[in-house]
């Protein structure tokens, strides 16, 4: 069986985003980039499955600028992936709905059964690529998986949700959605970087793939979380109901 | 900030922090006796001077329960035990400097303390002696983006530093395990080595400037923040490491190198102490100006650190007998990378490399949990039992050698391991026991020092002196060196009530 892990490349986590001059966007000149840390969990969960026999392939497909080709590099293709795909596009952050779009043409032309997702990006936070996916291609979906079990064409997921957890089975083929204690990520090895050198990154477009990229919401304007204003300590309850009244709260 | 694993990554580092908060001492552990009586020049404190102290600093600046006082009079190992009544609290540069214009009147003995986590009983009282303590001047103080120049009160934790600074895209130049809880102005006047000396250098070259007050109470101010300035004697290179002993240090500045954009760390498994060295030689030839680390450890190390930490897990399949952990840091990862690919080619290269399995991290996480497989071997020490700790500086040829004879002299009666900062020739020997086993600790001392001083090591790399290791100052030092200090003490403190029994030996005085 043949497995898709989709991979975006985000700003390093440890690193503390800045918003660009203009307020349309964060600065990424000279900035660590990294594999989104959900998109790796979904690599570690390929791997695992792969050492079971149970898939025979492992594609990372990333939908970034090609200077990402590093980062699938030492990422996904060093932990151990067979083979990446890169649909480059200019900007960072895409689009979900676009994103899906195209992963749904790379599907048709590659015919995995399994599509594995990092659950959220950590740029925009979004959780709905996966989703979005399912819808298009009309398939099944596990989100939020905090556990991955395969049998005989079907995969039971155990899903992370507010009031606890759900498990769901589903047929093949499917969408999985990462989630953090979903596992651990292995170490690049020195000898699997070395390999990952060799292994084919292919390259494409969206155009290529049929997909308009052209994108559909404009930011208007990017801004800091406001700061915090300092509380202030009352001595009495009617000081209290003297500040609520003076700000308007009762 | 993201919650990787359940835990926010911060955590991770102030675990040192919180086995600190736990280590309130409720009966007597210790196993240091000092072998000489408390000095009977010293006054006893007094309600007298009690009540002065809180004139100076207000109630909330003076200690006198026992049971608060004792935890300032424990060190981080619980290996020496103090009989101190009293701790003081300043905030201010002027209220030390009033503080010890008293207590030089009164011949009050003193023990400066910053975060208590030194290694060699250096922090804490011998007898009854006044700790104060600079937890409370906590201030930055200032920043300057242009040169890096950071200005702070002596009391600030190292790690609040780094993420003050690293918001600012620097770095502090100074890097050890204890960081959740050592204070800069310690970390100063113990002239704390650490993990990135090898790259940034020792504080006597950051540290561009400091306000210290002496026994009498003098404030001599040279906190400028000037890169160069060649003007008369450079005090403050004395009260660097000087432990305490010629000047309490209230604020400093120092140089923050820029924050590297791109860190690279590996960690690769070998068959023999020769392969370490012939890595390290090799990482120095192809990272040259991008390494900023280098640190190895043996297979007891690891077999500690993975007992008895429970968030860390082997990244290898099977054990070997030593460990290597390289860093480098730059300012673009393509650059660092493909010198670390040519590195890579060259140690897998050929068909017998002598690296048997190596693994390379980039993210911040995993970067962490190889940096814990190192950092985490002095706190697992303390959780396997008594540690006699010692941090010497060796010839490389001579540097494995002094841990394999100690395994063999002890072989089933005490765990002996070795690791440490191999960049700098710094070795840290740990040898443990399940309980104190007073046969043990006087088959190591002082032989260990002898066997250091015939290959004209050091007895003490970085740890300092304290009060454990003046006995063996002349191992280390000539007669005439040791004189030249006792003199420059009685300028500077001719009562002798700053940090007494410490760094330097009583007999000559």
């Amino acid at each position: 069986m043949k497995a898709f892990v989709g991979c975006k490349r985000v700003i390093d986590y440890a690193v503390k985003p800045r918003i660009n001059p203009e307020k349309t966007g964060v600065v990424t000149q000279n900035v660590k980039m990294s594999i989104n840390p959900f998109d790796e969990i979904a690599v570690e969960e390929a791997l695992k499955l792969k050492e079971k026999g149970i898939v025979k392939e492992i594609v990372a497909v990333m939908v970034g600028p090609s200077a990402g080709s590093l980062q699938l590099t030492n990422g996904p293709l060093a932990m151990g992936a067979d083979r990446g795909i890169l649909v480059e596009i200019p900007e960072e952050d895409a689009n979900p709905l676009l994103v899906a779009k195209v992963f749904q043409k790379l599907i048709a032309k590659e015919n995995p059964e399994l599509v594995l997702l990092g659950k959220q990006a950590i740029d925009n936070d979004a959780n709905q690529t996966g989703q979005i996916l399912a819808g298009l291609m009309q398939w099944p979906q596990g989100t939020c998986a905090s556990k991955v079990e395969m049998a005989e064409k079907q995969v039971t997921v155990t899903r992370e949700i507010d009031s606890g957890l759900r498990t769901v089975t589903m047929d093949l083929p499917a969408i999985v959605t990462c989630d953090l204690r979903l596992n651990t990520p292995r170490f690049a090895t020195l000898q699997n970087i070395m390999k990952a050198r060799k292994k084919t990154i292919e390259k494409t477009t969206p155009k290529d793939l049929g997909v308009d990229f052209a994108p559909k919401l404009k930011v208007l304007q990017l801004d800091e979380p406001s700061v915090r204003k300092a509380g202030i300590k009352v001595a009495t309850v009617e000081d209290l109901v003297g500040h609520l009244k003076k700000t308007g709260t009762i | 900030m993201l919650r990787v694993q359940g835990r926010l990554i911060k955590s991770d580092r102030t675990s040192v922090q919180r086995s600190h908060a736990q280590c309130r001492v409720s009966k007597r552990s210790a196993f240091y006796e000092p072998s000489f009586s408390r000095d009977p020049s010293f006054a006893k404190l007094e309600d007298r001077d009690r009540e002065h102290f809180r004139s100076i600093l207000g109630e909330s600046g003076v200690i006198t329960d026992p049971e608060e006082v004792d935890s300032y009079n424990t060190d981080w190992m619980k290996k020496y035990q103090g009989q101190g009544k009293i701790v003081l609290r300043p905030k201010t540069t002027e209220q030390v400097s009033q503080i010890l214009r008293y207590c030089n009147e009164r011949k009050l003995a003193v023990v400066p303390q910053g975060g208590n986590t030194g290694l060699v009983g250096g922090s804490v009282p011998v007898f009854d002696e006044i700790v104060l303590s600079t937890s409370l001047m906590d201030k930055i103080l200032s920043f300057d983006k242009v040169s890096g120049i950071v200005t702070c009160q002596s009391g600030v934790v190292l790690e609040k530093m780094e993420d003050y600074l690293g918001s600012l895209d620097h770095v502090f130049p100074l890097d050890l395990g204890a960081k959740g809880s050592c204070q800069i102005g310690g970390n100063v006047s113990t002239n704390a080595g650490g993990l990135r000396l090898m790259r940034y250098g020792s504080l006597h070259g950051n540290v561009l400037g400091m306000e210290v007050v002496l026994a009498d109470g003098t404030i001599l101010d040279n906190l400028t923040s000037l890169r160069k300035d060649n003007t008369g004697y450079d005090l403050k290179q004395l009260f660097i490491g000087s432990e305490g002993t010629l000047g309490i240090i209230t604020a400093l500045s120092v140089l923050a190198p820029p924050k590297p954009q791109s860190v690279h760390v590996m960690f690769v498994g070998v068959q023999s102490f020769k392969d370490v060295c012939s890595f390290y030689q090799e990482a120095k030839k192809e990272l040259s100006e991008i390494l900023s680390a280098v640190e190895f450890l043996d297979a007891g190390s690891m077999d500690l650190v993975l007992r008895h930490r429970k968030d860390v897990t082997d990244p290898f399949k099977e054990r070997y007998p030593f460990y290597c952990l390289i860093e480098t840091s730059g300012s673009r990862a393509s650059h660092d990378f493909e010198k670390l690919e040519n590195f890579m080619e060259r140690i897998l290269g050929n068909e017998n490399s002598y690296v048997k399995d190596g693994v390379i991290a980039d993210q911040t996480s995993q970067i962490q949990s190889i940096w814990k497989l190192r950092e985490g071997i002095s706190e697992s020490l303390q959780r396997e039992g008594t540690v006699y700790k010692y941090d010497i500086s060796l010839p490389l040829s001579h540097f494995y050698s002094i841990v394999e004879e100690f395994q063999e002299k002890f072989a089933k009666r005490a765990i002996v391991v070795g690791y440490g900062h191999i960049g700098d020739g710094n070795l840290h020997l740990n040898i443990c026991t399940p309980k104190f086993d007073a046969d043990v600790y006087h088959m190591i001392e002082p032989y260990v020092f002898e066997w250091t001083s015939r290959v004209r090591g050091s007895i003490s790399a970085e740890h300092g002196m304290g009060v454990s290791k003046p006995p063996f100052l002349h191992f280390s030092k000539s007669h005439d060196m040791i004189s030249a200090m006792h003199r420059i003490k009685n300028v500077f403190d001719p009562h002798g009530i700053l940090n007494p029994y410490k760094v330097i030996p009583r007999d000559q005085q």
